[in-house]
């Protein structure tokens, strides 16, 4: 038994003294962001692209503009925002209200909730299938997807999976459905023509989060008491690898993988690693580890900027969304957001 | 100090892919439980519920047949709650000869080990759900036993590691009159040894119950306190009444203006209603929706057992009990407990190792380890009796 560390703060048993600094320069950042964002302001005519934030607990979206992080509205939604996706046409935002027990539809136009859909009971996460006529939603309190007709406001399937189920993702070619159950720690390929599931893998501890690869050969599913990632061929459902965060300075319960972001010419996979504060960058070839990038505490989802130039991570314990340079692998700044940030999806 | 990760997915699961079709395979658990008449409460609040522990193992049950549905393994709990020692052990050999092997206990400690001595019991396991005595995984553990709850060497090391984070560096120490209070005590003085913790004073609890129910009881309540605590310097109180016989009313009562912990007011525990971290809200709101009420620790207990079950068996991909119980006592077994990191259970003394939480009634204050409390091979073994410190050797 090593002697006890008296008087060590838990923020210094988290982090070097390098990573201090960092925090503390960050914060430096943070009070000239308003000086900043008014030249900023007065530089760009009208934004390019918008930014949209769930906040868990303060029941809002936050709307900033792309070019200069300001924060356009803050519009009040229902209990527990927390999976939000883009519609096909780009112009409105499905929103999870969690607690609410249905989806509302933000309208991009008037930053308004204009349209409420069913839902099922507690909806965690959702994705669209790419022809923007379908929502698969995840119940997570009732161990089901529930399949919606996004024309018609009207659930048409209920698919059970297993327990606590989270991660959706729709192959590109929309045939393929996969959810992840937490509890179950399985990955399920439902079958976009019959709804049936038709094969569950099991993968490591509490499965958050699955993404496609662009080309729909593989699907990446991100484990978070497990901390990893494992790349699954969808065509044989073998595991290919299974990818390993080596953070010495982190206690190994902190790692927590979550969102997965990949660019489309298939550089740089980036992995939200929870409270362990980073973001990995991944080589998609090779599976290795390239850079950990230190990003604000909880770092849930993140997402694009439509030139991928910049990634954005909701990070759900600083409250605040943290910017990526891509190409440097540089975090540039932290933007504040609303209570809890959670996800976050960009719109053009 | 640099830590390797002890917990890794072994990339075999890559093979393990299910498709629905064949017949489900049947994974039969027994529950052993013992109805014994429930103590008088200090308060009429939280009432004890009839059957801590089961409501727990029953929830696991169904949260495992959901995983079951896509591994075609259905789990069924056979419940056994007996009135006595002699109908409990009873009801173990009757098991045992109809070839049950999984077994989920919530007994006492002398019961426990004469289960785990009967013959035949050797190629069984117990879960032991319940259990926080620490001679269970010391010199009385036995190799056909595992231990789900933390021992009360690892609430008090819990609680120790807390006020040294606090530099609350002296205690007072109030002990109950009932055994299990003198046992929690030792724990306490063991680690408080082990963490620098000063016991400034060491008092047994002389008072009788039962008089704060009674019209004015409240002002005898209070000089009782007073006496107890006065004449001595500390930092917070620590009192050991395991059976809630007087614990809760030290709180506000003291000589001087002390916090109170141990096992009321601050409270080293396995699970707490005000835990919500770590995705356990899914858990709480699951279980109080079949229930209820909320979870107890021993909810959690039978709970977490039966999800070891239940992970060996999904893991191991088989329904064949020997296979089961191998995959729990290997070393790539692991288990989600809503508390963090994956849970493994100790090769030394089958303790399944485990964060700790410290919390109170209605707020979750810290959980142990505590940050810079290191291990040179996994940090929550800086928590109860480690491998050097064993004097288990059944195992």
């Amino acid at each position: 038994m090593p002697p006890p560390l008296r008087n060590k703060s838990f923020f210094a048993s988290f982090f070097s003294k390098k990573e201090e600094s960092f925090f503390l320069e960050r914060k430096k950042q943070r009070t000239f962001i308003p000086a900043l964002l008014l030249l900023a302001l007065y530089a760009s005519p009208a934004f390019a692209f918008r930014i949209f934030v769930s906040n868990e607990k303060d029941n809002t979206i936050t709307v900033l503009d792309g070019a200069n992080f300001s924060i356009l509205k803050t519009v009040a939604v229902g209990a527990r925002p927390r999976g939000i996706v883009l519609s096909a046409d780009g112009k409105s935002l499905f929103i999870c209200t969690s607690d609410a027990d249905h989806i509302e539809v933000l309208d991009l136009a008037s930053l308004t909730v204009t349209r409420v859909l069913p839902s099922n009971p507690d909806p965690e996460f959702l994705a669209l299938s790419h022809d923007g006529k379908t929502l698969y939603v995840a119940n997570e309190d009732n161990s089901q997807v529930s399949v919606l007709d996004v024309a018609e406001g009207r659930i048409v399937s209920e698919i059970p999976v297993g327990v606590e189920p989270e991660g959706m993702a729709v192959r590109p070619d929309d045939k393929i459905v996969v959810c992840t159950s937490e509890t179950t720690s399985m990955v399920h390929f439902i079958d976009v023509a019959t709804h049936n599931v038709v094969a569950s893998v099991l993968v490591g501890t509490r499965p958050r989060f699955a993404v496609f690869t662009k080309d729909g050969s593989q699907v990446w599913v991100s484990s978070e008491v497990a901390g990893t990632v494992a790349v699954i061929d969808v065509a044989t459902h073998a595991i290919l690898h299974t990818i390993k965060f080596d953070l010495p300075e982190v206690p190994v319960a902190a790692i927590q993988a979550v969102g997965i972001n990949l660019t489309a010419d298939g550089r740089y996979a980036f992995i939200d690693l929870g409270p362990a504060n980073r973001v990995a960058v991944v080589d998609p070839k090779t599976f290795e580890v390239q850079k950990y990038l230190l990003v604000g505490q909880r770092v849930w989802h993140n997402a694009f900027s439509p030139d991928e130039k910049f990634l954005y991570t909701a990070n759900g314990l600083s409250n605040d969304m943290s910017v990526i340079d891509v190409h440097a692998l540089e975090v540039t700044q932290s933007v504040p957001v609303g209570q809890s940030p959670w996800g976050v999806v960009v719109a053009p | 100090m640099r830590r390797p990760r002890q917990f890794f997915l072994s990339t075999a699961f890559a093979f393990f892919v299910w498709s629905p079709a064949r017949a489900a395979d049947d994974i039969g658990i027994v529950y052993l439980g013992l109805n014994t008449p429930h103590h008088i409460a200090s308060t009429l609040l939280d009432p004890p519920p009839a059957d801590p522990g089961l409501k727990g193992a029953a929830l696991a049950v169904a949260d495992t047949n959901t995983t079951g549905r896509f591994t075609n393994q259905h789990f069924s709990l056979g419940v056994m709650n007996e009135p006595d020692a002699a109908a409990v052990e009873m009801a173990f050999r009757l098991a045992l000869a109809a070839g049950k092997k999984l077994f989920v206990a919530n007994l006492p400690a002398d019961l426990l080990l004469k289960l785990a001595d009967t013959p035949g019991a050797a190629s069984a396991v117990i879960l032991d759900a319940t259990s926080s005595d620490d001679r269970l995984r010391q010199a009385d553990c036995r190799a056909n036993m595992l231990h789900i709850m933390p021992s009360r060497a690892m609430l008090a090391d819990a609680l120790m590691q807390y006020l040294v984070s606090k530099s609350w560096s002296r205690i007072m120490l109030l002990v109950g009159r009932d055994p299990d209070d003198a046992l929690y005590a030792d724990a306490i003085r063991h680690a408080a040894e082990k963490f620098q913790i000063t016991i400034r004073a060491d008092r047994p609890w002389i008072f009788n119950a039962a008089a704060q129910q009674a019209d004015t009881g409240h002002y005898q309540v209070n000089d009782e306190v007073v006496k107890a605590t006065q004449g001595v310097s500390y930092d917070i109180l620590v009192v050991a009444d395991e059976a809630d016989k007087f614990g809760d009313e030290l709180a506000y009562r003291t000589d001087q203006p002390r916090p109170v912990a141990g096992t009321q007011g601050l409270v080293p525990t396995a699970w707490a209603h005000a835990m919500d971290e770590y995705a356990s809200t899914q858990l709480q709101t699951r279980f109080h929706r079949e229930e209820g009420r909320w979870m107890t620790p021993e909810d959690y207990g039978g709970w977490l057992a039966v999800r070891a079950i239940g992970e060996a068996a999904t893991r191991s991909a088989s329904a064949d009990p020997a296979k089961i119980i191998a995959y729990l006592h290997s070393p790539d077994f692991s288990v989600s407990g809503y508390k963090g990191p994956e849970l493994t259970f100790r090769s030394w003394d089958g303790q399944l190792r485990q964060p700790v939480l410290l919390a109170t009634d209605r707020s979750l204050v810290s959980i142990s380890p505590q940050p810079g409390f290191l291990h040179q091979t996994n940090d929550l073994d800086s928590l109860g009796y480690d491998q050097p410190e064993s004097s288990c050797h059944h195992r």
